[in-house]
């Protein structure tokens, strides 16, 4: 099996686990969401998911980037709310990254790519208590353990994924100002946010899927 | 709680196909979408002014759909905006090749959707969509939210002349012109007896005794500014048009909405509005044309908003032209 079809297989097992994940937390999110939101986060995402996992199974010969911008495209058509246009959309804007396959340089650029388009879209930024807490660490942590420490990918994405624990924990405490939760005021203090959290159950999944499929043949450049 | 509903999850469908089939000289649904447009849509030559939200506010968005005024609406789930791809899907529907001008009320759901959905429209061929954000919810705090102040029942007076404009063959930089001076002359504010009940939930939104009223509530039930005791209708017109007024600022001719939440019988929106014209009257303003009923509801909660847009010729003009919407009276 060459490089491009051991990261196209990467690539799928990486969607079918956060979508694993997701229909397992989906009563979860929607209970976070309920405290401080309209009580749907869970159920939005896992109905996202289930669509998504039906279109990927015509996606077998697709590059890795048009699988990712397929998924984007689902999000934004299935998800609705807020968190169409902010998951989708940022996952097909950044989609454009991994035109060349799965590369150092490539991740670091999907993860950029990714955030910039959630902060354009949403207007939040660090502190707003929103997914941004969570994405903006993890983007930088894996940006750094890439470029300055020379990390192997996975190493790097665990340490992401640790950074985007401290952010999903950070937005507890914290009073919302951005989305639904805003409208709360005061009230929204002591939550956890729900998207900050989703997206850490997502890049969870990306990690456990790198830990099996991704070595440091399929990452390195040739 | 009782509701006239098949099985909840197809209940916007349903809604939709019935929209169609009660007004079905002057719309149509696009082929698997809840977007409802003008029959003739895309008008050629004329720019298109198309709308959209959660459902369960009803008549919006579908009632405004008509000559001079809306070309099309997208019904989203209850309370839920509509998706990126039937937004943009509507928006291709209602291009005459002038532009399409969205009007979006501040819910950051509908922003973003109607943002993408932009994007993903002038991907596949329109040349111009732009957006105008409704937020005259007066309630809301620009300081105290970032989000910024919530788009309601004004809404309502943005589709008019907008849409009236846009009939006459003005330009898009014209009628986005309009939209904006509608947004930046009117405010809202609402109240709340009781809860809403969402279709799929079953029961209520928020809990709310008998003996009290929220101030300032959203059209989804999410809270307002204060929860206060029960008080009487003179009362609560005086707290929501002196709130309006504090806001608009207005000095001559205003154009007034009563608008009722879906559960309030008209009788109440009437007493509401009496009081409302008096006050009007006593601040040395002259109300130039009134509607009183449901325009932007909240599925069956119990309360009503007034909303006051300050008036110059132009939308006085643009108010008054006829509209074939079914929802909306003209003089």
């Amino acid at each position: 099996m060459d490089r491009a079809d051991r990261q196209h297989d990467a690539v799928l097992a990486a969607i079918r686990n956060v979508a694993a994940r997701l229909a397992e937390e989906k009563d979860y999110l929607t209970e976070l969401d309920s405290a401080i939101g309209d009580a749907d986060h869970g159920t939005n995402m896992n109905r996202g998911f289930e669509a998504v996992l039906e279109n990927i199974e015509t996606k077998q010969d697709d590059d890795v980037a048009d699988i990712v911008k397929d998924v984007g495209m689902t999000l934004i058509s299935e998800v609705g709310g807020a968190a169409g246009p902010l998951y989708g959309g940022s996952m097909l804007h950044a989609s454009e990254q991994l035109e060349d396959g799965l590369t150092r340089e490539s991740t670091v650029a999907f993860g950029e790519a990714y955030l910039e388009k959630l902060r354009d879209r949403g207007g939040a930024s660090l502190g707003d208590k929103t997914m941004v807490d969570a994405v903006t660490p993890a983007v930088h942590t894996y940006k750094k353990s890439i470029e300055e420490d020379d990390l192997p990918p996975q190493e790097a994405l665990a340490k992401a994924v640790d950074a985007a624990r401290r952010g999903v924990e950070f937005t507890v405490p914290i009073r919302a100002n951005k989305g639904r939760a805003s409208y709360l005021g005061w009230r929204s203090v002591g939550h956890r946010d729900p998207g900050a959290t989703s997206t850490l159950f997502m890049l969870e999944a990306l990690l456990e899927t790198a830990e099996h499929h991704l070595d440091e043949e399929v990452m390195e450049e040739s | 709680m009782k509701k006239l509903l098949n099985d909840p999850s197809e209940m916007v469908d349903e809604m939709v196909d019935g929209i169609v089939a009660a007004y079905p000289d002057h719309t149509r649904r696009l082929d698997d979408t809840n977007v409802i447009v003008r029959n003739d849509a895309p008008v050629s030559g004329k720019v298109g002014v198309v709308s959209g939200g959660g459902s369960g506010h009803e008549p919006t968005h579908a009632g405004f759909v008509g000559e001079g005024m809306l070309d099309g609406a997208a019904a989203g789930e209850v309370f839920t905006s509509p998706t990126a791809d039937e937004l943009s899907e509507m928006i291709q529907a209602c291009d005459g090749g002038a532009g399409v001008l969205c009007v979006v009320k501040n819910y950051e759901g509908d922003v973003m959707n109607f943002d993408t959905a932009a994007e993903m429209a002038e991907l596949s061929g329109v040349d111009t969509v732009e957006q105008v954000v409704v937020n005259d919810d007066v309630a809301v705090e620009d300081s105290t939210y970032t989000s910024g102040r919530r788009g309601v029942q004004g809404t309502i007076f943005v589709h008019k002349c907008a849409g009236a404009l846009a009939e006459r063959g003005a330009d898009i930089e014209e009628v986005v012109r309009v939209a904006e001076k509608v947004i930046d002359n009117v405010g809202s504010m609402g109240m709340a007896l009781t809860s809403c009940v969402t279709p799929e939930k079953g029961e209520p939104t928020f809990d709310i005794d008998d003996d009290e009223i929220e101030i300032g509530i959203g059209i989804h039930g999410e809270p307002g500014v204060e929860r206060t005791e029960l008080v009487e209708a003179d009362a609560i017109a005086e707290r929501l048009t002196n709130e309006v007024l504090d806001d608009v600022q207005p000095s001559g001719e205003v154009a007034v909405m009563v608008n009722g939440m879906g559960g309030t019988p008209q009788s109440e929106l009437f007493v509401v509005n009496r009081t409302v014209q008096e006050l009007l009257v006593d601040n040395g303003l002259a109300p130039w044309n009134t509607w009183v009923g449901n325009y932007m509801t909240s599925l069956d909660m119990a309360g009503c908003s007034v909303t006051i847009l300050d008036l110059d010729e132009e939308l006085m003009e643009l108010l008054d032209s006829p509209t074939t919407a079914p929802a909306f009276k003209t003089k």
